[in-house]
């Protein structure tokens, strides 16, 4: 990869999402070697059918998971400001995921180590399948001093706001 | 082990709440693949020498949810549902898009196989090897969107206890029948999502003889390995590649056939097929593309179409309906087939189906039917419980919908499915009604009509197939032919949306096969002998039948009486198929399949398959 390498962040628009979960297919295949979504760093939840949507870290300003970690297992890359887990220091005790405003990290399923969009070293892979299949909802853009935190949230909490988006006032029942 | 499979499936008997785990040996994994061909295999080994004995809905029928090889990695996943079919009487490989094949193979199973029935209502929870089978006293009785939603929340709740320091477990897959599966209504689905329905068959019967209200999987593994992971994932390319050209079908899925299939091919199901052609451009995708799809585009695990859009009501009578496209297919069945025109009737027909857990194909044709015999004054208002039937009438018909999913009053007997309906109603009104029904062994046909010769399907299409009027499993010539049956019990039997074949090159799947588990396999050696051999089982317990019905193939082989009636109006007028003709293609296909005169298999055909015990069986037929 020989691209110059800058802070990137990866803008979505949820409700536009198909859940047709190929940004999962290529994070896995990616990172895995293997088609593996509970593996992928990237996950489409569907709480409700037809509220699919990508769940994945945004790289909050304050990086509280980082903050957060007790054995320095977290870290921020200068080069895209991802955040990158040290495999080898994780001791798999959750506090990331309880530090992320959105619970967003969640642990690898047969390793013991938690699971964080590191952006691919600035090539993210989800985004280009998602914008191959026209579908859009994920883009790469420079990282420029914005609120990125905003889109950390909850699956529950995201799923509430799509449904009221999409289902209207019908949406409140299925929830 | 081949690779691509997960290497074992899951046995449970509901009745002894015994869980095991079985494999297949590889020889019968390639000779008959999964999905739909292995269903066949099972179901013939395990009930075959008491077939005809077996009532479908007691608890000795055997449930199947199987994935197939390629399931995961052929773009756009899907299950296929199987057993012995309370609407035919023998086995349909009925497939629904989803995750739950996926989620199945990443727990570590290629597939369920459930028998016995439980005494309680009940869901199979699996979380990777572990199985439970949980009380489900609290959901029964609720409609789908109900049913998704409570287990939803409580797996993750589960998984969140169990696993407190995983993070956020994502939904587990969930397939579940409605108040219409509970009910043992014959046109019942077993259902995925909203809409995703394996429909042709009446496996929500069969799920609900058995008092099992869903399965919730979820796998944590990775998808098997598979022999070739670089070819896997260019052919997985080649295919996206392919399908993304076509712009149309992605964007409109076959919601632009509710208008088309009426106006240009003439060849939609109009007020019980008495038409097939209209002209209503109050039905047109521009209408559905703007005033009621809020989605441009819904899919499912891989899947490069998306061809699902999502459908909502936001104002006016049916405000709040909720639904997929509608598909064409029920566009079709839940819209001109009762003289229903606008996309907002038939969303809310569509969503309300869906809550009840019917099939919108199998119980739009009966519901056509029905308002056919109170057009001619044959049912009347009290035979209706007083309703009203007329054509267009969304909210009457909606009426009916409800009292078939609950067997309340006329539905009761609608809910036999419009064959069963048809013989019950003549004995009462001592008339040939079957005359105005629209089937084929049991099984209503898709909405793709014969008489214009301007559709797909051929003039013995449906008479043939062993799957009866599944407008997916064609009888047709030549047999390598794509919509030939042969060919769909590939994509059914390797599992995964044949949707995605569309503008594809025929030998990819083939390829893809190969790369997936490292075997080859020709086009030819899989029309003869694999897909053959599949072919014979479907046919012999589709005429093994019983116990209420059996299909004679010099009565039954044929064309409902309706499509002999020339088209009474569009650009077809007067157009219809000729008997005689038929009769010989008929015949012709027999041949070409190895059927004798009489539609039975032949012994020297099934000897060569491997078959003798298949042929031992046939011989009280001869
Ligand atoms: S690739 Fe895009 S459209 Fe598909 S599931 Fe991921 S975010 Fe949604
Ligand atoms: S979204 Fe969560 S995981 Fe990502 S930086 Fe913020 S706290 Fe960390
Ligand atoms: S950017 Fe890379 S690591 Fe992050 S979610 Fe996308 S594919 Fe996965």
């Amino acid at each position: 990869m020989t691209a110059k390498r800058e802070p990137i962040w990866i803008a979505r628009e949820l409700s536009k999402c198909s859940g047709c979960r190929k940004c999962e297919i290529a994070c896995s295949l990616f990172h895995e070697k293997r088609i593996w979504p509970e593996a992928s760093r990237i996950r489409v939840f569907m709480l409700v059918p037809g509220l699919d949507f990508p769940h994945f870290c945004t790289q909050c300003e304050d990086y509280p998971c980082v903050e957060a970690c007790p054995t320095k297992a977290l870290s921020v890359s200068k080069e895209t400001g991802a955040v990158l887990v040290d495999k080898d220091k994780c001791i798999g005790c959750g506090q990331c995921i309880d530090a992320c405003p959105g619970r967003i990290p969640h642990m690898h399923p047969t390793e013991n180590y938690v699971l964080i969009c590191d952006l691919c070293k600035g090539n993210p892979q989800c985004v280009k399948v998602c914008r191959e299949g026209g579908w859009n909802v994920l883009t790469k853009v420079v990282r420029k001093e914005q609120a990125y935190k905003l889109y950390a949230r909850k699956p529950e909490e995201i799923t509430r706001d799509l449904a009221i988006k999409i289902y209207g006032e019908q949406g409140e029942k299925l929830l | 082990m081949i690779p691509g499979y997960a290497g074992k499936f899951l046995e449970v008997d509901l009745f002894t709440k015994n869980i095991k785990e079985t494999t297949f040996s590889d020889d019968i994994l390639k000779d008959y693949i999964g999905g739909r061909g292995l269903a066949a295999k099972i179901l013939w080994d395990r009930l075959g020498s008491k077939w005809s004995e077996i009532d479908p809905l007691e608890p000795e029928n055997i449930l199947l949810f199987l994935t197939g090889p390629l399931t995961g990695f052929f773009p756009g996943g899907r299950i296929c549902v199987s057993g012995k079919s309370p609407q035919s009487n023998g086995v349909v490989g009925s497939t629904v898009a989803g995750e739950f094949g996926v989620e199945l193979k990443c727990a570590g199973y290629d597939g369920i196989m459930v028998s016995g029935a439980s005494e309680e209502p009940v869901y199979l929870f699996v979380k990777d090897s572990e199985v439970e089978i949980r009380k489900a006293n609290h959901i029964w009785g609720e409609d789908a969107k109900q049913t998704i939603s409570k287990i939803t929340k409580e797996s993750r709740e589960l998984l969140r206890k169990r696993f407190p320091r995983k993070g956020e477990w994502k939904e587990p897959s969930i397939l579940y029948i409605g108040p219409a599966g509970e009910n043992k209504v014959r046109t019942a689905v077993v259902a995925a999502k909203w809409t995703h329905a394996a429909g042709y068959g009446g496996y929500g019967a069969v799920m609900g003889s058995k008092k099992l209200k869903a399965i919730a999987v979820k796998g944590t593994g990775p998808l098997p390995e598979v022999a070739d992971m670089n070819s896997v994932k260019r052919l997985m390319q080649n295919v996206c590649k392919d399908v993304y050209e076509s712009e149309l079908w992605r964007r409109w899925g076959t919601g632009a056939a509710g208008y088309e299939v009426g106006a240009k091919t003439s060849s939609e199901p109009v007020r019980n097929w008495q038409e097939e052609w209209h002209d209503e451009k109050s039905f047109g995708v521009d209408q559905f593309e703007n005033r009621v799809w809020i989605k441009p585009y819904w899919g499912d695990f891989g899947c490069p179409t998306t061809c699902l859009k999502i459908a909502v009501v936001k104002t006016g009578k049916f405000k709040g309906a909720i639904t997929d496209n509608p598909d064409y297919e029920l566009q079709a069945y839940l819209g001109p087939n009762l003289g229903i025109f606008t996309p907002e009737e038939n969303v809310f027909l569509a969503s309300l189906i869906d809550d009840l857990g019917l099939c919108g194909i199998q119980t739009g044709n009966v519901l056509g039917f029905a308002a056919e015999l109170f057009q001619r004054g044959i049912l009347t208002r009290e035979d209706l419980d007083g309703l009203e039937l007329s054509w267009g009438k969304a909210e009457a018909f909606a009426t009916l919908a409800r009292k078939i999913a609950f067997r309340e009053g006329i539905g009761n007997l609608l809910a036999e499915g419009t064959y069963r309906a048809a013989l019950k109603i003549g004995e009462m009104k001592k008339k040939d009604v079957l005359v105005y029904a629209v089937q084929s062994k049991g099984i209503a046909i898709g909405a793709h009509g014969i008489r214009s010769g301007k559709d797909y399907p051929e003039t013995y299409s449906y008479a043939c197939s062993v799957q009866g009027g599944d407008h997916t499993s064609t009888a047709c010539f030549p047999l390598h032919d794509f919509r030939s049956e042969l060919m769909m019990t590939f994509n059914d039997s390797a599992v995964y949306c044949y949707f995605n074949i569309f503008g594809v090159p025929r030998n990819l799947k083939f390829e893809f096969y190969k790369a997936v588990t490292g075997i080859e396999l020709t086009q030819e050696e899989w029309l003869n002998p694999k897909a053959l051999r599949i072919l014979q089982l479907q046919r012999a317990m589709l005429l093994l039948g019983g116990p209420d019905l059996k299909w004679n193939p010099k009565t039954h082989d044929a064309n409902p009486p309706r499509f002999y009636e020339p088209l009474p109006s569009g650009p077809y007028k007067g157009r219809t198929v000729d008997k005689a003709d038929v009769e010989k293609e008929i015949a012709n296909y027999y041949e070409a399949v190895g059927w004798d005169e009489n539609g039975i298999p032949k012994t020297e055909v099934l000897r060569k398959l491997g078959l003798n015990d298949v042929d031992k069986a046939l011989e009280k037929l001869h």
